[in-house]
């Protein structure tokens, strides 16, 4: 089974990624049972037989609308952005929003062509799952903590100013 | 000045630390190139044409004494012995090398100084007046917000990879000395008709390839809610700023596209709901901010007797004279005055100083000025504070150490990039263009006959030198490899910032210095009492300056 990691640890990844072959339709495409993260736009065809299920993650991709899920947000268990490119910075606001405004309590996992040494600062984002290729996962995980102390705000913590003693 | 607190000296450690780990990843090749690039950048380091250069942070150009032996010390130990002075008020060392860098930041970090962020697609040192403090015509004391504004900044998880870098000024005077209207963001200090302390916000403004006067998107933002407001800004820019062409990328062109008015709605919509949150400033942070930036103990002297004695001097020394005249400006207290050391003197790179002048610098800050000195983004060091019963003890220290040229707010007082010499960036060499200039136009009292004049030199349409917001700007293109420079002129970076417009057709770089003498001949005959270069220009327009520049010689 593949690893990441998820909540500071390396663990065996129980979610597959449902591709969407190039001839299904999005209606009628058929979700087996097990863990499977879906693409957003399979979500949006058959939302409401989805929903009904526990077992259904949402891949997002960097140009999607995140407000799309609005509705989805409390009841998802694992939402995927996926990083195109590390450079492309989008996500770490999208994160930002998904954990702030829409109050997303599942697992934030980040995936596609991220670096280790943006983990630190994903995470600060919200992130709290990370499907890192290519890399010595065990090595990699140390640079979550690579800047414990911050001045901002992160998405689960008061920003220095109100902690400074 | 600010002081670093446990929190801070942690912080910045960690900084440190992980570039250290990171450097030797990329050195041991378990880290690749293109993944270490911005890595780097955002740690101040390119790669130039002929070696790194190492760019620090000076937050908002206030650096004192310890600090600037330690820069000394690192340009002796690691580098080839003298620093730039960029126009942003940083330091860049030319020569360091890569494996030295961490080592490099960490003795830097030891007197709280740091190079994060001082490149890369993130959140640049934030910049502001030389003078703030110590002007005679400062509304309030920007300082303190630029400290918060530069821990807000500083390690922002969600900004460091922006579609492109990202620059922010407050200007708290009645004369802007900041640039802030070119900037991401300008920021104006003030109070309202209540009373209350906050800012006018601009966004948009910048140079390089589209030069941009910044829009108002606030007119009036409450300080406590400085924080909540750059989050708003800099998260819109994030989501929607281009991507897909770096010369397309700046927050200028999103405002551009968008419109100033709807590009402010989305950004007062997420404020909106979020302005309320813990990122909104507390009056004891405020407070805390302010406490570092008190007036030092400054002394007060029989002023009379003081002017008295000055006055005599100065018949007696021409020099000291003019010195007083260009290089020494009215401080707030009467018995004080703010002393700007030239590092424009003919022969050294605009910018340029060696380790020995650092050492210097930072013995005449310890001595006039409370240990205390400011880079300005005209390139030049101010010793802020100094009591006008010393003038001319300093003022004989200075001209011994080479400071005291007379030349500030002159033609000769060029801002002026690296250029070709350096930057890889550059399309034709900006350094002997200064030179040729200083050179040509050496006689003082013809440069105090020409008044206020600032001379801008950029080695490329990125701007580094503000050609744009000179009077007279010079930009160098390059030609099917051949060097060329275009002329601008009428260009203001003051509260009536404006572009500069292009006189024609670029010239050799051999021709640059007989061309500035036809243009600044023209202005010579043509102004009116008392006019300076720029209003003159806005009197007569581009046409005289053309007409004679470009005439077939008889």
């Amino acid at each position: 089974m593949p690893k990441i990691i998820k909540d500071g640890q390396v663990v065996d990844d129980s979610w597959q990624l449902f591709e969407l072959s190039e001839d299904s339709e999005l209606a009628n495409a058929a979700v087996p049972t097990g863990q499977w993260i879906v693409p957003l736009q399979l979500w949006l065809a058959q939302r409401d037989k989805l929903k009904a299920r526990s077992d259904i993650g949402i891949q997002i991709g960097i140009d999607d609308d995140i407000e799309l899920l609005a509705d989805d947000y409390d009841s998802v268990p694992l939402l995927a952005f996926d990083f195109p490119v590390f450079m492309d910075g989008r996500g770490f606001s999208a994160a930002f929003l998904i954990r702030d405004r829409f109050a997303f309590k599942g697992e934030l996992r980040a995936s596609g062509a991220f670096i280790r040494d943006q983990l630190c600062y994903l995470q600060r984002c919200g992130f709290n799952a990370f499907a890192l290729s290519a890399e010595d996962l065990e090595a990699a995980k140390d640079s979550l903590s690579d800047l414990q102390e911050a001045y901002q705000a992160s998405a689960d913590k008061a920003p220095l100013f109100r902690r400074r003693g | 000045m600010y002081i670093y607190d446990q929190h801070d000296h942690s912080i910045l450690q960690q900084r440190v630390e992980q570039f250290r780990q990171q450097t030797e990843r990329y050195l041991a090749g378990d880290l690749a190139e293109e993944a270490f690039l911005p890595l780097r950048l955002q740690n101040g380091l390119y790669v130039q044409r002929l070696a790194p250069m190492l760019r620090v942070n000076v937050p908002y150009g206030m650096i004192n004494s310890t600090q600037l032996r330690r820069v000394a010390r690192v340009a002796r130990d690691y580098d080839k012995g003298y620093v730039h002075i960029s126009t942003r008020q940083n330091i860049q060392f030319n020569w360091p090398d890569l494996a030295d860098v961490p080592a490099i930041l960490a003795e830097l970090a030891e007197v709280e100084m740091h190079a994060t962020q001082s490149s890369g697609n993130c959140i640049r040192n934030t910049t502001a007046d030389q003078f703030a403090g110590i002007a005679e015509d400062e509304l309030l004391d920007p300082r303190p917000y630029c400290e918060i504004i530069r821990q807000w900044s500083t390690l922002h998880p969600e900004f460091a990879f922006l579609p492109r870098k990202f620059k922010i000024a407050v200007n708290a005077a009645k004369e802007d000395r900041a640039a802030s209207q070119v900037h991401d963001i300008g920021l104006d200090l003030y109070q309202n008709e209540a009373g209350e302390t906050g800012f006018r916000v601009r966004v948009g403004g910048g140079l390089g390839r589209t030069p941009l006067v910044g829009s108002v998107v606030r007119e009036f933002l409450p300080e406590q809610e400085l924080l909540s407001y750059l989050d708003a800004v800099l998260r819109v820019y994030n989501q929607k700023g281009r991507r897909d062409n770096k010369y397309k990328a700046r927050i200028k062109i999103l405002v551009k596209a968008m419109g100033p008015g709807a590009f402010a709605e989305l950004v007062e919509a997420e404020w909106e709901r979020i302005r309320e949150g813990y990122t909104r400033l507390t009056q004891d942070e405020i407070d805390r901010a302010k406490s570092f930036f008190t007036e030092p103990a400054y002394s007060s002297f029989d002023t009379v007797a003081v002017d008295n004695s000055i006055s005599e001097l100065r018949a007696e020394h021409t020099a000291f004279d003019k010195w007083l005249t260009r290089n020494v400006r009215q401080h707030k207290k009467a018995d004080y005055a703010s002393v700007t050391l030239s590092l424009k003197p003919t022969g050294v790179a605009p910018g340029d100083v060696t380790e020995k002048q650092l050492e210097i610098i930072a013995d005449l800050a310890d001595e006039y000025s409370f240990g205390e000195a400011r880079t300005t983004h005209e390139q030049n060091i101010v010793l802020g504070d100094v009591a006008k019963d010393k003038l001319f003890e300093l003022w004989q220290k200075a001209k011994a150490a080479g400071f005291a040229t007379p030349n500030i707010g002159t033609l000769t007082d060029i801002i002026c990039c690296p250029g070709g010499d350096y930057c890889s960036l550059a399309n034709a060499k900006s350094i002997p263009i200064a030179e040729a200039i200083q050179r040509r136009f050496a006689d003082m009292d013809y440069l105090y006959d020409l008044g206020d004049l600032d001379l801008n030199i950029s080695g490329c349409m990125n701007a580094c030198a503000h050609h744009h917001v000179g009077h007279i700007g010079i930009l160098g293109v390059d030609k099917k490899g051949e060097e060329f420079y275009q002329v601008q002129l009428g260009g203001n970076a003051g509260n009536d910032t404006k572009l500069g417009k292009v006189l024609g057709p670029a010239f050799d770089a051999d021709d640059i210095p007989s061309v500035l003498e036809k243009i600044l001949n023209i202005f010579v005959d043509n102004r009116h009492e008392g006019e300076e270069f720029l209003q003159t220009y806005e009197r007569i327009g581009m046409a005289p300056f053309k007409e004679r520049v470009y005439a077939k010689d008889h």
